[in-house]
């Protein structure tokens, strides 16, 4: 396991990895991808246990889905300097003939990726899916999965909420990113999401919170307490209460980096922010 | 003409749920889901065999698609079932995105298709689904003629590797298909062969061909019937072959010609050797009430309605 120091340094470089792929391409999806970074880089090389190398079906390891797609860059960061596929290819991300499309698939093989996503809402449902042929398989590594909380406003997301409360689906731990905020503006302007939390209980989960999400101490110790409440009869849910943009100061506060690229000056000052840790791509 | 005897009618829907039984005893790896429709489907047997392997979703089939893909992720092969009409347009982007695209291999098996739903309606009778489904990369399209070939189907698209859409339907119809008949994806079979016109039918309308090819043959005019089963991959080969022969093409299917398998014939006319066709098809319409023979009969789909457009078809030669 490493420290974490290490681990902070990885945060900080995926957050330069983030904002350098957006960049590039004039695209993506930065503000998310920089709110929920702690949680990646968490997930992927403190908590599950991950199999060396890929295969789709996963069996003898924890399995994750990203339901919220368009927060890609994050995705295919962690996963690269995890070493599912080379550092370099993130230097393809929205290009022509890439691995890395805008919103990750299976399409073309990516190592890492399990189901296509972006078109929002389906992706508890596949997590429901995968764990319960864990089940079946006699297999008992977890799956997690990460939705954004805008996304809870898909009513998909209600009949899996429905479905894994009702079928003990226990080896599910589904992680709610509360960043408060959707392309439009604020979620409780846009559609009033209301108590999460609340909501996921009366629906018969086990739900606790991490209340910052983008300290990384807070989100592994939470992963952590999520994992000890497996097992007993309810899929897990972590409300997790994150800052969009987080990392860079101008990007925080609003909604206005979900979907948009810094120009040259801004990623200046964004990378000045985030020092280089673990080397650039 | 070669001789079709009805073994006793039956529904295709029960065809799909002898396939699962004998899937249930025989595939370890098959697990059915079903959105609050077990009767419907004729699933009780696998269901009361192998109850470990069957998820009740309740009415909430977007979760169920979602679900069958992720099933696949652990080697799984998931029988989705629900109506067609709530196992395609109702989730359509829910197949696109985590079935389709992601290249799953979910069976999505549908029953109640086209208008021999019959009383429930127009809501329930879905006749655009072959072709949303057919425009899906990567998907299969299948669409059985009677309980043999639908409990053969069922059996034969576990051993596929991908994502199917298998259709059937509601009504007990003739069952007129060999019983042990080796079911081939993507291959036509000639039911009758004939010199002066091609029917090519899927689904209910193959039995009606028959029957039209019969009433034609004592007019003096001999019909060649090809029974596509599988309209996506289409047996293209078959078609250009009967249609180089007989000159002229009649297509045939419970579906709205836009969209469905008559299209997908004229294209492979239209690319390689173009042929009058004639369709027989609803016309851009939803269906309504009334009894399956009903229906039929007033949207022009029965056996009647074939040998009309045959007699037309001829013309244009």
């Amino acid at each position: 396991m490493p420290n974490t120091q290490e681990l902070q340094d990885l945060v900080t470089q995926v957050r330069r990895d983030i904002l350098r792929m957006v960049h590039k391409v004039n695209s993506g999806h930065p503000g998310g991808s920089l709110g929920c970074t702690e949680f990646f880089v968490a997930l992927y090389n403190e908590i599950m246990d991950l199999k060396e190398g890929f295969d789709m079906d996963g069996i003898g390891e924890d399995l994750f889905f990203l339901s919220n797609g368009h927060i890609s860059p994050v995705f295919y960061s962690v996963l690269a300097r995890r070493g599912y596929f080379p550092i370099d290819e993130l230097n393809t991300f929205r290009l022509l003939d890439s691995r890395l499309q805008g919103h990750p698939t299976t399409h073309e093989g990516l190592p890492g990726v399990r189901v296509a996503s972006g078109s929002l809402g389906q992706g508890m449902s596949v997590a429901i899916g995968a764990a319960l042929a864990k089940k079946l398989n006699g297999d008992d590594h977890l799956v997690y999965s990460l939705h954004g909380d805008g996304e809870l406003q898909e009513g998909q997301n209600w009949e899996a909420i429905m479905y894994a409360a009702g079928n003990k689906v226990d080896n599910l731990i589904a992680t709610v990113d509360r960043n408060g905020q959707q392309i439009d503006g604020s979620t409780e302007d846009v559609l009033p999401l209301g108590d999460v939390a609340e909501k996921f209980k009366v629906f018969g989960w086990d739900v606790m919170e991490i209340e910052n999400g983008n300290d990384l101490e807070q989100v592994i110790a939470g992963l952590k307490e999520a994992k000890t409440r497996t097992g007993k009869g309810k899929p897990v849910c972590i409300v997790m209460t994150t800052e969009m943009g987080n990392g860079v100061d101008f990007m925080m506060h609003t909604h206005a980096w979900h979907g948009k690229a810094p120009n040259d000056e801004q990623l200046a000052t964004a990378l000045a922010q985030n020092p280089e840790t673990l080397g650039d791509y | 003409m070669t001789k079709y005897t009805d073994q006793g009618k039956q529904d295709t829907r029960s065809g799909y749920g002898a396939g699962m039984t004998e899937l249930g005893r025989t595939n370890p790896n098959v697990v059915a889901l079903c959105a609050d429709l077990i009767g419907s489907l004729k699933i009780e047997t696998f269901i009361e065999e192998n109850p470990e392997r069957f998820f009740q979703v309740g009415i909430a089939e977007a979760n169920m698609m979602g679900m069958a893909a992720g099933l696949t992720i652990g080697g799984k092969i998931p029988f989705a079932s629900t109506f067609a009409n709530f196992a395609t347009g109702r989730v359509y982007d829910q197949i696109r995105q985590s079935i389709a695209y992601s290249g799953k291999n979910v069976k999505i098996c549908a029953s109640h298709a086209g208008l021999t739903l019959g009383e429930d309606g127009a809501t329930h009778q879905i006749l655009e689904d072959i072709g949303l489904m057919k425009m899906l990369p990567g998907m299969t399209v299948i669409n059985p003629c009677d309980f043999n070939q639908t409990k053969a189907a069922t059996i034969a698209i576990a051993e596929h590797d991908g994502p199917v859409y298998l259709r059937f339907g509601r009504p007990k119809v003739a069952n007129f298909t060999p019983v042990d008949q080796k079911f081939e994806i993507g291959k036509a079979l000639m039911l009758n062969e004939g010199t002066d016109v091609t029917i090519i039918a899927t689904g209910h309308l193959v039995w009606e061909s028959l029957l039209a090819a019969e009433s034609l043959e004592k007019q003096g005019i001999s019909a060649e019937v090809i029974n596509i089963h599988t309209i996506k991959p289409l047996d293209d080969a078959a078609i250009l072959a009967s249609a180089k022969k007989t000159g002229c093409v009649v297509t045939a299917e419970e579906h709205n010609f836009l969209g469905g398998l008559g299209e997908s014939v004229s294209r492979v006319l239209g690319t390689h050797l173009p042929t009058p066709q004639e369709f027989v098809a609803t016309q851009d319409t939803f269906g309504e009430s009334g009894t399956p023979d009903q229906l039929m009969e007033k949207y022009g789909l029965n056996n009647k309605a074939i040998e009309a457009a045959v007699l037309r078809v001829l013309k244009r030669k």
